[in-house]
């Protein structure tokens, strides 16, 4: 509809060199990317992870404290970076091949291979990883930096943009702490500590952490004596205790939106492509299946790849294949039971597909369990199974698509259509929470901020005009909906159980007497 | 099977279309000449300022109506016939009814200002506003200054849009301070501050006396009213209120006054004929609402009301406690019961007034002085809950009880900064004085 460029496209001279500052940086690690070898490796560092922070924050404060407090959404639709336009494309293509080098061909960002020197960029991360750890760089050093830079500088902009809402502001500082302590910084220590320890990033939660009860890391756990066994008994009832029960009390944001990674990376560097994500009803319905399945496929594996390793015999350890494959079938029955025993009502439909993607596992579980022999699973090899979902759902769809295509799909894609941990606290979340989005009354207008602002694609203003609180499985609850809703409709909030879902015909202000006929059929 | 046809497609004909639906099989057609979807009037400004573009601020996906059997028909209703039940549409062809709803909202207001007609002069109310605010004011190279006449809620956010593509805005309000016929003084005088706060250029106390065009019949400036200043600009956006959009009914045996004139039940004079939304006009007014209301909520509710009454269930559009809200550039402004400005207030009617230091929020408490019975609450920049007042208003709660349970009514984001304490400091030094 824009005949001519609107004025809020252009940025100030102080932006312009802000831009200029951060793009140096990256140049020098460009060039590093190039194999120009830098003398001074720790100096050129320095400086270009420097340059690109300080551009970040010069650019950040002189958009958003020159001016009054307040929603700063002015000119998303029109920039072409946050509106799927040229820029959006060069950068999600920029993004995608570095994911694609990352994951598969680590020799271009010059990894040394069996013991040879790095080159290139990882050579330049080299002093930072000798400074934190005493070993040289890997890719994932310099993956892992980088993340957390943009995290960091990215979460500092973030705040700037909502200096108004604090809790946006402590959700961020979480995110970044989180980051910088749990996933950058103990891993390093863990390792100067005791380097048999596998990289464990304690808040990163199996089936998120796919690779946690692999055997090379359950043994790398093992052998490493009681701090190792204390790990590896953190990482199961971070699973199966505390995340409940966190979920019960919060709902899933405890940990999509203040702890985890992905997360954190989306609610920073990814906040101007939030609103890019699909609210088509069509793209809900993707979601679940997709979701869903991605969930079966992880417990699969994992319970095959644990399978694998375990004996026959009990006289060598009493956790044997049939013991364990008939406790997970017998937790997985628990579950299924429990949930179309209290809560076959709220299912509805749904109840059905519950129930195929429950007898799917427990089906593949039993034929896994009578026709696989020690190496073959399926009648695949039990390896290429593990491979094939690392490669897959580890690499390509977290990695790749996950991130790589921010500026196409919105933020947040991967935790909405590919997450197993985000299915797992969503389906607890949509039935065992006192977390919902209650919504004020009739105050809605019907304006659609708040479903545009969402990353994950809900519809969020479906329920708003109908005077209904929001509980849907996939809200990772980052309160950007109830902060741009100009009519104070949207609040989050962790309440009793009772009443949480409250569908309505007639809302809140009108005649009395229609509320009560129409509400209570 | 009865036909009902319902022309507009706002948000009062689109909730009595879902409701009928609901309740019924008839046919049902929406007929509009603005747009061929239902779309968020409210959320034109967005679109202008970049948050959102056009199809965001459609509230159902494209493929609701075929799906609900909802009819679409965009066209313009040029004449109704009310004796053979036949509307002729403006290119010819017309649709027979079996009952007819009238739904077709406002037009802006046009006080016969001289060049009020001029390309470059709009109001802020139609899709086809929007468009040509972009064609005149796309950035501030084709408009180096907007003059906006008339100081109420589509005045200000036409400020915020033009201001949000760093067009110089010159706000002229006839008022001596900025919607001071609505709000009380304390409230009225901290937006007027938060405007200029946000370098508008804002006029109190000040009249258009004409605008003034160039060789090409294009806006060149404005004259003022009091000091005959020439203001130049190239954008002149007319916010002056808005009034029932009901000139094709004038050769139509339907009764009009300002708007048209329904009783309790929505019904006209005409058998099988109705009207909702902002172009119904009550005989009487209902308690202290205006007989038209030109708000997005009472659409709604009239909206609700008569697909009762259409299926079979005759009731009247009786609303409950009156509620409002806006959203003054950066300050969220909520209303729940009845509380006046310093015109039309009643003689019972007493105030409490609290204001942040960083004048950015505040509330005013109505109460009567007498009975001291809470009448109603104002809150800028504090979020309240509506169902929390609306118990309130129906148990008649006392003002004391009110400011010491405030607390139970906020609706702010978690951890956000409580004011009730301070609030209720203030209201005991407050009486105590007093």
């Amino acid at each position: 509809m824009s005949l001519a460029r609107p004025d809020a496209l252009n940025i100030t001279t102080i932006q312009k060199v802000a831009l200029s500052i951060g793009i140096v940086g990256l140049f020098i690690l460009t060039l590093a990317l190039f194999n120009t070898n830098f003398p001074y490796e720790g100096v050129f560092l320095t400086v270009a992870l420097g340059l690109i922070v300080v551009g970040t924050v010069i650019y950040s404060r002189n958009a958003y404290l020159n001016k009054l407090e307040g929603i700063k959404n002015d000119g998303q639709w029109f920039k072409s970076i946050s509106s799927r336009g040229f820029w959006g494309w060069a950068v999600g293509i920029i993004l995608t091949t570095f994911y694609i080098v990352l994951y598969f061909y680590p020799q271009y960002l010059g990894l040394g291979k069996d013991g040879a020197e790095n080159t290139g960029l990882i050579s330049l991360f080299d002093p930072l990883s000798q400074l934190l750890s005493g070993r040289n760089a890997s890719q994932w050093f310099v993956y892992g930096t980088l993340y957390t830079i943009a995290i960091l500088a990215f979460g500092y902009k973030f705040m700037l943009k909502y200096r108004h809402n604090r809790y946006q502001q402590l959700r961020t500082v979480s995110v970044m702490f989180f980051q910088l302590g749990f996933a950058f910084l103990i891993p390093e220590f863990m390792y100067v500590m005791n380097n048999d320890l596998p990289y464990y990033d304690l808040k990163s939660i199996w089936p998120l952490n796919y690779y946690i009860f692999d055997e090379w890391s359950v043994k790398g756990f093992l052998s490493t004596g009681n701090i190792g066994l204390a790990l590896i008994i953190f990482g199961i009832l971070s699973i199966f205790v505390i995340t409940p029960i966190l979920t019960y009390k919060f709902g899933k944001r405890w940990y999509c939106s203040w702890v985890c990674g992905c997360g954190g990376l989306a609610e920073t560097a990814g906040d101007s492509f939030r609103h890019l994500s699909s609210k088509k009803l069509s793209s809900w319905r993707l979601e679940r299946w997709l979701i869903h399945l991605v969930l079966v496929f992880s417990v699969v594996m994992t319970t095959a790849m644990v399978y694998t390793y375990l004996g026959y015999s009990s006289n060598d350890f009493w956790l044997t294949r049939g013991v364990f494959i008939s406790l997970v079938i017998g937790f997985l029955t628990i579950i299924f039971a429990g949930v179309m025993y209290f809560k076959r009502q709220e299912l509805g439909k749904d109840a059905k597909y519950g129930a195929i993607g429950f007898f799917t596992a427990i089906a593949l579980l039993l034929i896994m369990h009578f026709t696989g022999t020690t190496d073959q699973l399926f009648y695949i090899k039990s390896g290429s199974l593990r491979s094939a979902y690392g490669i897959y759902i580890g690499s390509i769809f977290s990695g790749v698509i996950g991130t790589g295509f921010y500026p196409i799909l919105g933020s947040r894609a991967w935790c909405r259509f590919g997450c197993p941990m985000a299915a797992i606290l969503g389906f607890q979340q949509r039935l065992f929470s006192k977390f919902r989005i209650t919504t004020n009354g009739g105050q809605c207008i019907s304006c659609g901020n708040c479903s545009n602002s969402c990353e994950m694609g809900i519809d969020v203003r479906h329920y708003a005009q109908k005077g209904e609180n929001i509980v849907r499985s996939s809200c990772v609850g980052c309160g950007i909906c109830a902060a741009v809703c100009p009519r104070g409709v949207l609040k989050l909030e962790n309440d009793s159980m009772k009443g949480r879902i409250n569908p309505t015909e007639v809302l809140l202000g009108n005649d009395v007497d229609l509320m009560e006929l129409v509400n209570q059929k | 099977m009865e036909h009902i046809v319902i022309i507009g497609n706002g948000i009062s004909g689109v909730t009595l279309a879902r409701h009928i639906r609901k309740l019924s099989d008839k046919k049902i057609t929406i007929i509009s000449a603005e747009t061929e979807y239902f779309f968020s009037r409210t959320a034109l400004m967005y679109i202008y300022m970049g948050h959102m573009k056009f199809e965001h601020t459609q509230p159902y996906e494209n493929w609701f109506w075929k799906k609900n059997r909802i009819d679409l028909k965009k066209a313009y209703v040029e004449k109704v016939d009310t004796s053979s039940k036949t509307l002729h549409f403006s290119k010819g062809d017309s649709m027979t009814y079996d009952k007819l709803v009238i739904a077709t909202g406002s037009k802006p207001n046009k006080f016969g200002w001289p060049g009020q007609d001029l390309e470059g002069v709009m109001g802020m109310y139609h899709k086809q506003d929007l468009e040509n605010l972009e064609k005149h004011a796309p950035n501030k190279e084709v408009c180096e200054r907007a003059v906006i006449v008339g100081g109420g809620l589509i005045g200000i956010e036409l400020a915020e849009m033009l201001n949000s593509r760093s067009i110089p805005v010159t706000f002229l309000v006839r008022e001596s301070s900025f919607w001071n016929g609505v709000l009380p003084d304390g409230e009225s005088e901290m937006i007027n501050r938060h405007i200029r706060n946000h370098h508008i250029d804002l006029r109190l106390s000040t009249n258009l006396k004409e605008i003034k065009a160039d060789e090409n019949g294009k806006v060149k400036s404005v004259i003022i009213e009091e000091t005959g200043e020439e203001i130049p600009c190239n954008v002149v956006g007319l916010t002056a209120g808005v009034s029932p959009n009901i000139d094709f009914l004038k050769d139509s045996e339907i009764e009009t006054g300002r708007g048209v004139k329904v009783n309790r039940y929505l019904e006209t004079n005409i058998k099988d004929v109705y009207a909702i939304g902002d172009c119904a006009e009550q005989h009487e007014a209902i308690g202290n609402r205006r007989p038209i209301e030109a708000v997005w909520y009472t659409g709604r509710m009239m909206g609700e009301t008569l697909a009762q009454t259409l299926c079979g269930n005759r009731i009247q559009y009786k609303p409950g406690h009156w509620f409002n809200s806006a959203k003054f550039m950066d300050i969220e402004y909520q209303t729940y019961g009845w509380v006046f400005g310093s015109k039309g207030r009643p003689d019972h009617e007493a105030h409490f007034h609290w204001k942040h230091n960083d004048d950015t929020k505040c509330i005013t408490v109505a109460y009567d002085k007498n009975t001291n019975e809470f009448l109603g609450i104002n809150t800028f920049g504090i979020r309240m809950r509506h169902e929390t007042f609306d118990k309130w208003l129906t148990e008649k709660r006392d003002v004391d009880y009110v400011i010491n349970n405030l607390a139970e009514a906020n609706f702010d984001p978690e951890f956000y900064s409580r004011f009730e304490t301070d609030i209720l400091n203030a209201y005991n030094n407050q009486l105590q004085t007093a």
